[in-house]
């Protein structure tokens, strides 16, 4: 089907049903608050860290394409834009989870390090380990430093939203508005390069205090590229499915398929390399981590199901390359994948701050599913203002014709 | 009946290209293009199948993990009739699944290393360049900045002839039988 527009039109149908899934998240964040504001609290920020980390990686992919001045993707390049669209929202969301937790406002006690008198000598709950930490893991600090992610993040995606759209007004070949934002992409990956790993230390690692890897950041962003390419990919064929992005051909998604399965492997390696070192050093306060996730019942199942379909699914199913140009293969192998680090995004969260009384449950879904139907709404608005196509770009016409 | 070659000669790599295509159409048969780097595009025109090297690597790769596995079973883990039982920081050494995480990089690197050593083997003498082999091309300057056709004829030769000059043929040379 040959769309003459070239704009997105919403549909009607999508939108009642998104509004639907915000409706479902909006009723199960409530019932969670009521019923048991902890495990709320940890339901909503693993939710949101992956939302986040879906909305952040666009930023990222978007910034590669400029550094590596890479024409393949150009065609496609309005959808992770779209994408990084969703990423002030997950931010705001993420920045109240962090002000409420040094508040300790609503019962949200998601840190440990951050209780009262846990550094202060003397105490009844004095503790020297975490004591310890104090010049970086405190309160003020913990707050600018949230706070300087965000105000990084956020601005670079929007500045990089608006270079791309001024790009489209430009005409000629929009070399002007490319070259800006090729100074901003570079700007951005240098400061995401620290950002990602202190971010991943301080909102995630820094919950099991006790417990540290040096692998942490990267396993993190091998996380949000996973997801990331799942996401782009997905809604990439989606749209494709509904005759939008004409000029996508089997080479963009032969290149996408790549990036998810090399990154789904890239996951797995840093998740092994993390865990059989601590698995083999077998030195308490590092398997305890590890001890948590596999050896209480209420997580073993899910540590093993979701790195058996995050590993298995991708590697066997995009092994080959006719599989990397099949749609409806990859279709069903980035909802796995999406389903899977879902569940992983989960098991991050949850054994640090629930312990043995959590399990990924109703509630849990229900939120997902909220957070899903407002990032289906927000991104579908922001594809719908302008073009899904660019209309100049140095490298549109080496995207249309990818031919690899 | 006698079997002829003819050798045509191109400066261009697009010359080739357009070439190929129109013998081929004319179902005259191309046997071989020479040239100093790869055409993109010229299998499809040659007819040309699609490579089976990815179906070799997956096979090695097998091959590499089975023997990976074997090795280290046989040397780490205790029992009749095997290597000595290795006892490396009170790790158990009796059962090989306890130990698994350790062995996974040794089979990991196994499998790499039959997929890419084996693979590469596999590649040259597909390519019949075993060791000593000499050169086919017919003539060295296709190894610098000449592309040369090589069409094999029984009769039809003025009509081959009339299609290659239509190109941006350089030089025309026919040999005798094969």
């Amino acid at each position: 089907m040959n769309k003459t527009t070239n704009m997105y039109i919403t549909n009607r149908s999508v939108s009642i049903a998104s509004l639907v899934m915000i409706l479902i998240g909006l009723f199960s964040v409530c019932i969670a608050f009521i019923t048991d504001p902890h495990a709320a609290w940890t339901n909503l920020l693993f939710n949101n860290y992956f939302f986040l980390g879906i909305s952040l990686f666009a930023v990222f992919f978007v910034a590669l394409q400029y550094v590596a001045e890479a024409g393949w993707s150009t065609i496609l390049k309005r959808v992770p834009e779209a994408i990084m669209t969703f990423l002030p929202y997950t931010s705001i969301v993420m920045l109240f989870i962090v002000v409420t937790a040094v508040l300790h406002f609503g019962g949200n006690h998601i840190y440990h390090w951050l209780e009262p008198g846990i550094m202060t000598e003397g105490s009844a709950n004095y503790d020297k380990i975490i004591a310890g930490k104090e010049p970086y893991l405190n309160a003020t600090f913990f707050l600018i430093r949230s706070f300087i992610y965000v105000i990084i993040w956020v601005y670079c995606a929007r500045r990089l939203r608006q270079i791309s759209l001024e790009g489209d007004l430009e005409g000629d070949i929009g070399e002007k508005s490319y070259w800006k934002g090729l100074r901003v992409s570079g700007w951005f990956i240098v400061l995401f390069a620290v950002t990602s790993s202190t971010a991943a230390w301080d909102w995630i690692m820094s919950i099991d205090t006790h417990w540290f890897s040096t692998l942490f950041g990267w396993y993190i962003f091998s996380e949000w590229a996973v997801i990331g390419f799942a996401s782009i990919l997905l809604m990439t064929l989606l749209l494709n499915k509904q005759g939008y992005l004409r000029h996508l051909n089997d080479s963009h998604i032969h290149d996408l398929g790549k990036w998810l399965f090399a990154f789904s492997i890239v996951w797995t390696y840093m998740w092994f390399s993390q865990f059989m070192l601590i698995w083999y050093a077998n030195i308490p306060e590092e398997v305890i981590y590890h001890m948590e996730r596999i050896e209480l019942d209420n997580y073993r199942f899910l540590s093993w199901f979701s790195l058996a379909i995050n590993f298995i699914i991708p590697a066997l199913f995009l092994m080959s390359r006719d599989a990397k140009r099949n749609k409806n293969r990859l279709i069903f192998v980035c909802i796995v994948v999406l389903i899977g680090h879902w569940i992983n995004s989960y098991l991050l969260f949850a054994p640090g701050t629930l312990h043995d009384h959590g399990h990924l449950g109703i509630l849990e879904i229900g939120l997902g599913i909220g957070f899903l139907g407002l990032f289906i709404k927000v991104v579908l608005t922001s594809l719908s203002k302008r073009d899904i196509e660019l209309k100049h770009h140095p490298f549109l016409e080496e995207s249309k014709h990818l031919h690899t | 009946m006698k079997m002829k070659i003819i050798h045509a000669i191109f400066d261009d790599e697009q010359d080739v290209l357009s070439v190929v295509k129109d013998l081929r159409d004319r179902e005259i048969e191309v046997n071989e293009v020479y040239s100093p780097f790869p055409i993109h595009g010229l299998d499809p025109v040659l007819g040309l199948k699609e490579t089976r090297m990815a179906i070799t690597a997956f096979i090695y790769g097998c091959i590499g993990l089975t023997f990976g596995a074997l090795l280290i079973y046989y040397i780490m883990i205790s029992g009749v009739g095997k290597s000595w039982p290795m006892n490396i920081g009170g790790k158990p050494n009796f059962t090989f699944y306890h130990n698994l995480p350790s062995f996974v990089p040794i089979m990991f690197e196994c499998t790499v290393l039959f997929a890419g050593h084996l693979m590469s083997i596999t590649y040259l003498f597909r390519n019949k360049l075993y060791p000593g082999a000499t050169t086919t091309s017919p003539d060295p300057r296709t190894t610098d900045d000449k592309f040369l056709v090589e069409l094999t004829y029984t009769d039809n030769k003025d009509d081959i002839i009339a299609l290659l000059k239509k190109s941006n043929v350089t030089e025309i040379n026919e040999k005798d039988e094969i």
